[in-house]
C-alpha cells in the first residue's frame, strides 16, 4: 500500500499549486471593474451550485434533507451565524428521521 | 509590520471556530469514508492535513479505492479545486503589495471555501495573521474530525452520520444567504446558480458528459462574468456595503 502516499502527495501538490500561483503572481491591485466585480461574485455563484440540488442528497432521505434546506435557508436569511444555521439545519434533519418510522 | 500582529491572529482563531465545528463534523464523514476504503487512520489524517478540501478529498476516495491512475487524480483534483484559483486571484486583491513572498505561500496552503469567505468578507485589509489564526483553527478541526471519524465512525448510529451531512451545505449558505438581503444581484448569482445547477444535475446529456466539478466551474465562470457585465460593483458600492456588513 506504498501507492496510496503516492495519491497524496499528488493531489497535495496539484491542490496547492492551484492555491498558490494566484497569491504568489499577482502582486499589483486589478483595476479592471469588470474583473473586480466577477471576482466578488464567484463565491455566491461557486457555493451555491455546490449546495443545489447536492444537499436534496446530503442526508439518507429527502425528506429530512429538505426540511434541512429550508431551516438552513430561513435562519441564514435571518442573518443567524455559520454554525446556528449548520447545527440547526443537521437538528431538524435529525428530528424528522426520528418521526419518519411513524409516518411512513 | 505587514504580517499584521497578534491580535489578528487572535482574531482569527476566534472567527474560525463556526468553521472548524463545521469541519468536525464533515472531515468525520470524510474518515468514515476512507477506513471504508482500506486507508488507514493516518493516512486519512495526512490527507486531511495535506489538502483541506472536502470535495477534492471525497472524490479522490472513488479513484484510490479502485486503484485508478495518477493522471486521472491529478485532473480530478485540478478540476475540482480549480475554484480556489479564482478565490486566491480574489485574496490577492486583499492583501498589501508589501506581503511578501512567504506569507502569500502560508496563506495558500488554506484556501478553502469557508476560510475564502470569511478572509474576503473581512473589512480593509486582510493581514497574513489573520488567516493563519483562520488556518490553525480550521485545519485542526479538519483533521480531528477525520480521525474521529476512520477510528471510531463505525460506532455512530447511521441516522446520526446521515443528518451530520448536511452541516456544510448549511455553512455554505449561512454563507451566501444574508447578503440577498442587500443586493438583488448577489440574489440572481445565487438563484441563477442553483438553476443551472439543477439542469446540469438531472438533463440526460449534461448529466452524463459533465462531472461534478466542471458543472462549478462552467456555472461559476458563467453566472458569475454575466453579473459582472450586467451588474458592476463600483468602488463606493463596495465601501458602503462594508460598512453596513459589520454584523457577519
Amino acid at each position: 500500500m506504498e501507492k496510496i502516499y503516492l495519491y497524496i502527495l499528488l493531489m497535495a501538490v496539484v491542490t496547492y499549486l492551484i492555491r498558490a500561483l494566484p497569491l504568489t503572481l499577482i502582486r499589483k491591485e486589478i483595476k479592471s471593474t469588470f474583473i473586480k466585480s466577477f471576482l466578488y461574485y464567484v463565491p455566491y455563484a461557486t457555493l451555491a451550485a455546490m449546495t443545489f440540488p447536492a444537499i436534496l442528497s446530503a442526508t439518507d432521505y429527502l425528506v429530512s434533507s429538505v426540511i434541512g434546506f429550508i431551516v438552513a435557508l430561513v435562519l441564514a436569511f435571518n442573518k443567524k451565524s455559520l454554525i446556528v444555521v449548520a447545527a440547526a439545519s443537521c437538528g431538524a434533519a435529525f428530528i424528522v428521521e426520528l418521526f419518519l418510522p411513524y409516518i411512513l | 509590520m505587514n504580517g499584521g500582529s497578534n491580535k489578528d491572529f487572535r482574531q482569527g482563531l476566534a472567527d474560525g471556530i463556526p468553521i472548524c465545528l463545521g469541519y468536525i463534523a464533515v472531515s468525520f464523514a470524510f474518515g468514515i469514508e476512507a477506513s471504508k476504503i482500506g486507508m488507514t487512520t493516518f493516512q486519512a489524517a495526512m490527507t486531511s492535513l495535506l489538502n483541506v478540501t472536502s470535495a477534492g478529498q471525497f472524490s479522490a476516495l472513488e479513484i484510490i479505492a479502485r486503484n485508478g491512475s495518477f493522471i486521472e487524480l491529478a485532473i480530478l483534483q485540478f478540476i475540482i479545486n480549480l475554484r480556489y484559483m479564482l478565490m486566491s486571484c480574489a485574496l490577492s486583491q486583499k492583501l498589501d503589495s508589501s506581503v511578501g513572498t512567504l506569507h502569500r505561500m502560508g496563506i495558500s496552503y488554506g484556501v478553502t471555501d469557508e476560510i475564502f469567505a470569511l478572509s474576503v468578507m473581512k473589512k480593509g485589509r486582510l493581514y497574513p495573521a489573520y488567516s493563519y489564526g483562520l488556518i490553525v483553527i480550521s485545519v485542526f478541526g479538519w483533521v480531528f474530525g477525520t480521525v474521529l471519524g476512520a477510528y471510531s465512525g463505525q460506532i455512530l448510529p447511521q441516522r446520526l452520520i446521515s443528518c451530520l451531512g448536511l452541516a456544510i451545505y448549511g455553512m455554505f449558505i449561512a454563507i451566501i444567504i444574508p447578503d440577498t438581503r442587500t443586493s438583488r444581484a448577489v440574489m440572481a448569482v445565487v438563484l441563477s446558480a442553483m438553476g443551472l445547477s439543477t439542469v446540469f444535475t438531472y438533463a440526460p446529456f449534461l448529466k452524463a458528459h459533465i462531472s461534478s466539478g466542471f458543472r462549478i466551474i462552467i456555472i461559476t465562470v458563467v453566472v458569475a462574468a454575466l453579473a459582472a457585465a450586467i451588474a458592476p460593483r463600483s468602488d463606493e458600492e463596495g465601501s458602503e456595503e462594508e460598512a453596513k456588513g459589520g454584523e457577519g
